[in-house]
């Protein structure tokens, strides 16, 4: 039983290590909660699926650990279908949200069960858990309980005891959901720095997006049960698919409109109101179609210098503006919402703009993506 | 860090120059003096009805003037003559003042009656000498032992010079099949009165069987509880609960119907021809019976730490055991097994506990051989043989506080978990 699950070389990266292939899964007969799931994760990747409560991301990680079973569908990990494999024979990594350490052992006894059940001897193990234990620094923590130790302690210790055993894929379910702030981007750090020094696969769950868009290669957007989009953060970021990431994804000015002209990965929409804007169409297709346009606040521009040729712009309000330490925020009326906000960097010759002072703002056209409405 | 502060806590201070340690003390004093206030009359409660009854049977449990009270000549007599003085003419005179005295306050009865414990037939021997006290006449020996000559027996001598004395072992020997010897040693008693050495074992060794099945059958029972969703786990919490809202008697008496040679089980066995007509089982007033239908009765002890300890377990801990490579069963085994040793402990030390001081139970289904020890200590009780019933109930206290240290000492107290 021991060393097979035991890391596989870096060779062969990039090849496809799980794979969910067209998996559904119903816990009452009567609703779907994973709707056809189709998912590759590649050997050494780091995935996460980011979305709202409720929208199926732990079912999809308990059905490849094993605690699940897929209602329809087959989930392969390294080419072998594992949907009839039992959880302790799948050689799956898996850190808890609540951490889920034995409370009647002691830190080097919760390290120690997953090499003794492996039948692994003394010597081998002990080396084995010092290592683990250096790994995230609790060399000095092995003889505690855990009920001795700090939440971010016992979340590395959760971690070794995860890693301890060399397994190809760790699963992680909201490692992070219980730390401080502080906490938690130091430990989003040593998690990513842990992954690629080990070459292994992570799976990770999170509803936390900037947990998401630091952490991963890739990240599978959830909602209700489907994948609404899986790609790079920055990708995810700067050109999502539909106005569900659009509006998921950080933070999004919308304008409601109709497409005006649709021409080569060009679109000029109109807006309810009356006044027309550049967009890049990415899910409309048809003139007279009505789209919602979403801008990044931090693509806006409303200095005249620094606005795109022969671009179109539209007159705003200034509402408020806030100083936030390294951005100002400002919120404004632009085609009768009060909600628009642009955030500007905080330089030298950063203009501070007052409230009620008229402007006019613009945009590159693709910064702005026309989305099914 | 904990370090630092206690090797430097002798020389601190509060802000108004007081030493840190008596600052904490006064502070804590105040409220723990008015928690005490509040538990007082729990207190004085639990001390009355419980505190000063046990007291008292422990005295009776030693005490016994039942001769003493009523023999002062001899008393007198065992007092000046030290063991292994001869039983000689004034040991007789004084015998024959205590019985004319008895006669006359009608007391020899009582006297023979508490000699009688260790040498029988003492009691008529006893009434019947008093009868003739009166007649007595010096040599008071040769007159004595011309009316029975029973009397020349140093066991009994031995008997009256210990009852003589209100305070006495001899119960405690008693409660563990040894008496006093003639010369005044310690002795094994004469194997045909030696019941209460097999009956502790009995009640002990039925005990512990009886927390095991319970503890078997109990098991599985609050880990469904535990685990099933709550809509379905307190129905049948209910089932669980059911017979504490039932007379125990009625409990009992259904278990006499179900397992008579003329009950239920014995009728559907023969009625599938199982076993024959004349073939019928024997379970019940037996030590079958009182196995079953204490088991039953206890059961809910059991029952109940064991779903407290059971229900605020998180199922991750199992899976977490299983991700990391154990089968369900190491996994059962290893975590989930240890994480439920408080309700176990708590459960088992409860029936044990239970079981032990068992009376009505045994007494209606145990027949001869499921009689426990409660059912001699309720038997010596009827016959008013105080003291013999209050060293037994005191012996079985000892065991259970025994027990108890046992547990503390391998367990530890605070892992108990009752709820
Ligand atoms: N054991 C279960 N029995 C029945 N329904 C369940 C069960 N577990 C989850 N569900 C339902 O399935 C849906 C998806 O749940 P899931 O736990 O996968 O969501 P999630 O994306 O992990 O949410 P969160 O971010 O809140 O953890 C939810 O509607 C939930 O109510
Ligand atoms: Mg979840």
């Amino acid at each position: 039983m021991t060393g097979r699950e035991t890391r596989v070389p870096s060779e062969t990266a990039n090849a496809t290590f799980v794979e969910f292939d067209r998996v559904q899964k119903s816990y009452d007969g009567i609703s779907l909660v994973v709707k056809d799931l189709n998912l590759t994760v590649a050997k050494g990747e780091f995935l996460t699926m980011l979305g709202p409560s409720g929208s199926g991301k732990t079912t999809c990680l308990m059905m490849l650990a094993g605690f699940e079973t897929a209602t329809n569908g087959e989930i392969r990990l390294d080419g072998r279908p594992i949907n009839l494999v039992p959880p302790h024979k799948r050689g799956i990594g898996m850190v808890f949200q609540n951490y889920a350490l034995f409370p009647h052992m002691t830190v080097a006894e919760n390290l120690a069960f997953p090499l003794e059940v492996r039948g692994m001897g003394k010597s081998e193990r002990e080396a084995k858990i010092t290592r683990a234990l250096d790994m995230v620094q609790m060399g000095a923590f092995a003889a505690r309980r855990p009920a001795q130790l700090s939440g971010g302690q016992q979340q590395r210790i959760a971690l070794a005891r995860a890693l301890v055993f060399d397994p190809a894929l760790v699963l992680m379910d909201e490692p992070l959901g219980a730390l401080d702030k502080q906490l938690r981007e130091h430990m989003q750090f040593e998690i990513k720095h842990l992954h690629e020094s080990l070459g292994i696969t992570v799976v990770y769950v999170t509803h936390d997006q900037g947990e998401a868009l630091t952490m991963s290669d890739r990240v599978a957007v959830f909602n209700d049960g489907v994948v609404q989009q899986l790609a790079p953060p920055d990708e995810l970021y700067e050109r999502p698919v539909n106005s569900f990431v659009a509006q998921f994804i950080g933070e999004n000015n919308k304008l409601h409109g109709r497409i005006e002209e649709i021409e080569d990965g060009r679109a000029l929409v109109r807006l309810d109101t009356g006044e027309l804007i550049d967009a890049t169409p990415v899910n409309v297709s048809a003139k007279g179609q009505r789209t919602l346009v979403s801008i990044r606040p931090e693509r806006v521009e409303f200095k005249p210098e620094m606005m795109p040729d022969g671009a179109h712009t539209i007159e705003a309000e200034v509402l408020e503006f806030i100083y936030m330490g390294d951005l100002y925020r400002t919120r404004l009326r632009v085609a009768g919402s009060d909600d628009f906000v642009i955030k500007s960097r905080n330089t030298l010759t950063q203009r501070r703009l007052q409230p009620g002072e008229r402007i006019r703002i613009g945009w590159a056209p693709q910064d702005a993506r026309a989305l099914d409405a | 860090m904990a370090e630092a502060v206690a090797g430097s806590g002798g020389g601190l201070r509060t802000a108004d120059g007081r030493p840190l340690g008596e600052a904490l003390a006064q502070a804590q004093g105040r409220a723990r003096r008015r928690a005490l206030l509040l538990v007082a009359p729990l207190l004085l409660f639990v001390l009355f009805s419980f505190v000063v009854p046990i007291g008292q049977l422990l005295i009776s449990a030693f005490s016994d003037d039942d001769f003493a009270r009523n023999a002062p000549a001899l008393g007198a007599w065992f007092d000046e003559n030290p063991r292994g003085s001869p039983i000689d003419e004034s040991a007789y005179a004084a015998l024959a003042a205590d019985l004319k005295a008895a006669k006359e306050n009608r007391t020899a009865g009582q006297m023979g009656e508490r000699i009688n414990y260790e040498v029988s037939g003492a009691r008529s021997l006893f009434t019947s000498t008093a009868r003739n006290a009166d007649k007595f006449e010096p040599p008071y020996r040769e007159a004595i032992l011309a009316a029975r000559a029973e009397w020349d027996n140093p066991r009994l001598w031995e008997s009256m010079r210990q009852a003589s004395s209100s305070v006495t072992p001899n119960f405690f020997l008693a409660a563990v099949d040894l008496r006093r010897s003639e010369t005044g040693g310690i002795e094994r008693a004469p194997e045909e009165v030696r019941v209460y050495q097999m009956l502790f074992m009995r009640t002990f060794a039925l005990s512990a069987l009886i927390t095991v099945l319970c503890l078997l059958l109990g098991y599985p029972i609050a880990h469904l509880l535990a685990t099933l969703p709550l809509r379905y786990s307190n129905l049948l919490m209910i089932f669980v609960l059911l017979p504490f809202w039932t007379s125990l008697l009625v409990r009992t008496t259904s278990w006499i119907v179900l397992l008579q040679s003329e009950g239920v089980l014995n009728n559907i066995l023969v009625g599938f021809g199982i076993i024959g007509d004349d073939g019928r089982i024997r379970m019940i007033y037996n030590q079958t019976g009182t196995i079953v239908a204490m088991t039953h009765i206890l059961l809910p002890f059991m029952v109940l730490p064991l779903y407290s300890v059971m229900r605020p377990i998180p199922p991750s801990y199992v899976r977490a055991a299983r991700s990391l490579g154990a089968s369900s069963w190491t996994a059962f085994r290893r975590i989930y097994v240890p994480q439920t040793m408080p309700g176990v402990a708590a459960g088992g030390l409860l029936v044990f506990i239970l079981a032990v001081g068992y009376y009505i139970t045994p007494a209606l289904v145990g027949g001869a051989t499921g009689q426990l020890i409660s059912n001699l200590i309720a038997f010596h009780f009827e016959n008013s043989n105080w003291s013999m019933a209050a060293a037994l109930a005191s012996l079985l206290l000892l065991a259970v506080l025994i027990l108890y240290w046992l547990y503390d000492r391998l367990i530890g107290i605070d892992n108990l978990k009752l709820g």
